[in-house]
């Protein structure tokens, strides 16, 4: 009914006792989130909240409680070291939230991952992933969500939440939510997570959020146009933006003329998806699809 | 961050990449002592003054000169350059002043090339570029002869490979300068990528490379950009650091921990999260931009966001004549909609708002937020959603109703 993560999902907070790692292991644990395990180096045999053992390792931490999902609060110069431990230890998944991590590090990470690891990596630079009313890991409100059967994914935080505050609004729920963020080098990309979405019976369309800056928008759009039987409706971000000028996000950037939004709507529409003309039209699009 | 030609040069010597011998300059006076020592060293009679600033295209605005007459002349162009303000296609129209100049030797150019190292976001991989078209803008180059750039990737477990580089050299017909040159190219294409890694690069560029006539491999120019996330590790950038080649206000917004780039249009932009903030200029420029309505900056006020930071936000926007409007847009998630609203409010006190403001709050406490605004006596539009927002905000500035 969902992809990656659902009410079984296991989860351990690397970097639980620090001020953001505390304060959303708290707020992921009162939504209702399997919050079994946290890790902080030298803080082993501490309990978090009374009720969620701290490791000093991740292996530990999955040897004691089984968790199978860790997310990231470690600060930028220790994160794709906590990355690495986490596919290490063998997790299924792994969710960075961190912000700020020099992409020389994420390019080791990546090889990793393209040696061919088994963990799959959300992030970094994200808002992490929910499946609504049985898993958040991450920092999105989860108030805002309802479950249902709309597939989510995005580079940008707040415009995910604004795509999900529109489908709520419209008394649409959704499957999961994916927030695969803003570096230029990270872990799932569009079409891994299309392709999850495709192959989710529970999911019966999604919203595709882009910006300016990379192909990854255009690689998307080529899957979308080669297997994806579900309708996708789209917002690329970043049509005013001038070039040469970082946007915030570390990757959303026009540079050498490549990248710009309009190249990835015409992408997108010649791929068959519906491309919102405002973000506030993102629900209302992919409804029109769903009729 | 970028450097100067001169700091990145200091970083090529260092890594063993050859470079002319040089030295900086920030008088008239200086240039021609460095101009003198440098004709002593060399044995020479060249000499080149050189514009420091961080844009490209200098040699093009008239901003890097060779002096064929000695340090007298070496002085004469130096008194031409340093505080001309020096326009090249990247500065804008209203250019940048020169405040530091950088002289080298002069040399016999029998090639130039071009080679450049930056991150690849589709390999995920650091790439190099190396081109014959050397001397000229690259951007042109592979817009209108794109087989004229030969790329390779490399492995960043396995590093920079002998074939590879050799790969490239002879791509170059560099074997025609001899073997010797050969070999000295694939050096500097081993220091390069050592450099770029240890030193935390996102752009690295030397265009040209030269051969000079006796078949040596030189750095003429160099253009290095630092990965700014790689900070916390690199202490001695803060020395490197030129604040009078960045923009005043993105530096000041930089330091309040904001996100700020400007814009041209009149409509003043203060939202939460890099994404929104682009898509609430998108919608601005969607619903207003045929009755010249347009965002007048990205404004990223981030995810947590307090009150003297909102009201630092509306300062800087407001300093700009050209906003006639300002549209507040707040997805709260962690942020709470009534924290940005008292913001907002003691803000717009403080400044005495002056010009229509449109808030659109939505998420976490968005009830409290919306009352506070209403408490506040100001005339504050609400919206509900972003496009009601975006019809408000063009019906403010261009007259007419809300469509």
């Amino acid at each position: 009914m969902s992809i990656l993560v659902g009410k079984e999902t296991r989860v351990l907070v690397q970097g639980i006792t620090g001020s953001a790692g505390s304060f959303h292991a708290k707020q992921m644990l009162e939504y209702g989130t399997k919050v079994v395990a946290g890790c902080t180096p030298n803080r082993g045999g501490e309990m978090f909240e009374g009720k969620v053992p701290v490791f000093d390792t991740v292996a530990q931490a999955v040897r004691e409680t089984g968790a199978d999902t860790s997310v990231i609060f470690v600060p930028p110069p220790g994160a794709a070291d906590a990355i690495l431990e986490g596919f290490d230890a063998g997790l299924k998944l792994v969710v960075c939230i961190t912000e700020g991590i020099p992409v020389i590090d994420m390019i080791r990470v990546r090889r990793v991952i393209d040696a061919g690891v088994k963990s799959k990596l959300i992030g970094p630079n994200c808002p992490g992933i929910i499946t609504p009313g049985a898993c958040k890991i991450g920092i999105m409100p989860g108030h805002i969500h309802k479950s249902g059967h709309v597939g989510v994914v995005s580079r940008s935080g707040t415009l995910t939440y604004e795509a999900v505050g529109q489908l709520t609004a419209l008394g649409v729920g959704q499957s999961t939510c994916v927030g695969i963020g803003g570096d230029p080098v990270a872990g799932l990309d569009f079409v891994d997570v299309l392709e999850m979405f495709q192959n989710d019976p529970e999911t019966h369309g999604v919203i595709m959020i882009g910006e300016i800056g990379g192909g990854m928008e255009e690689r998307g759009a080529k899957y979308i146009k080669e297997h994806m039987t579900k309708p996708v409706a789209s917002f690329i971000a970043g049509t005013t933006a001038p070039p040469g000028k970082r946007m915030g996000h570390a990757g959303a950037i026009i540079a050498g003329g490549k990248g710009t939004a309009e190249e990835k709507m015409r992408a997108l529409e010649a791929a068959g998806a519906r491309v919102a003309p405002t973000p506030s039209d993102m629900a209302s699009t992919l409804m029109s699809m769903m009729k | 961050m970028k450097i100067h030609e001169y700091q990145a040069k200091r970083i090529f010597a260092k890594y063993g990449i050859p470079v002319p011998i040089g030295g900086t300059a920030f008088s008239v006076d200086e240039a021609e002592v460095v101009a003198k020592r440098i004709l002593h060293e060399t044995g020479g009679t060249l000499t080149v003054v050189k514009a420091q600033i961080h844009a490209g295209g200098r040699g093009k605005g008239g901003g890097v000169k060779l002096a064929k007459g000695g340090a007298d002349e070496a002085r004469r162009i130096a008194s031409e350059i340093l505080a001309m303000q020096l326009i090249t296609h990247q500065t804008g129209p209203e250019g940048q002043k020169v405040r530091r100049l950088y002289v080298e030797q002069g040399l016999e150019i029998a090639r130039e090339l071009y080679l450049g190292a930056v991150v690849d976001r589709d390999t995920r991989r650091i790439a190099f570029m190396a081109s014959t078209e050397g001397g000229v803008e690259i951007e042109k180059v592979a817009e209108e002869t794109p087989e004229k750039i030969q790329t390779i990737f490399v492995d960043p477990i396995v590093g920079m490979t002998g074939y590879q580089a050799r790969q490239l050299a002879y791509g170059l017909d560099l074997q025609k300068s001899g073997k010797q040159t050969v070999a000295q190219f694939v050096k500097v294409m081993s220091a390069l990528y050592q450099l770029f890694v240890k030193e935390d690069c996102s752009l690295c560029e030397i265009n040209p490379l030269i051969v000079t006539k006796t078949g040596d491999i030189v750095a003429l120019d160099a253009k290095m950009t630092f990965d700014d996330n790689a900070a916390f590790r690199h202490p001695e950038w803060a020395d490197e650091r030129d604040t009078d080649e960045e923009d005043p206000v993105e530096l000041e917004a930089q330091n309040a921990g904001l996100n700020y780039v400007a814009l041209d249009g009149n409509v003043g932009c203060l939202v939460n999260g890099a994404g929104l903030a682009m898509a609430t200029m998108d919608i601005i420029k969607a619903v207003g931009g045929d009755r010249g309505v347009a965002p007048a900056n990205f404004l990223d006020v981030g995810g947590g966001a307090n009150q003297e930071q909102v009201t630092k936000a509306f300062k800087m926007i407001l300093r700009s004549p050209r906003v006639k409007a300002i549209f507040v847009n707040i997805f709260g998630g962690i942020m709470k909609c009534d924290v940005i609203a008292a913001g907002v409010v003691a803000a717009a006190k403080e400044l005495g708002l002056k010009v229509p403001l449109v808030v659109r709050l939505e998420g976490t406490n968005v009830a409290l937020g919306k009352e506070i605004l209403a408490k506040s006596g100001l005339h504050i539009m609400t919206a509900d959603t972003m496009k009601d927002g975006a019809d408000k905000i063009v019906a403010a500035v261009a007259g007419g109703s809300v469509k």
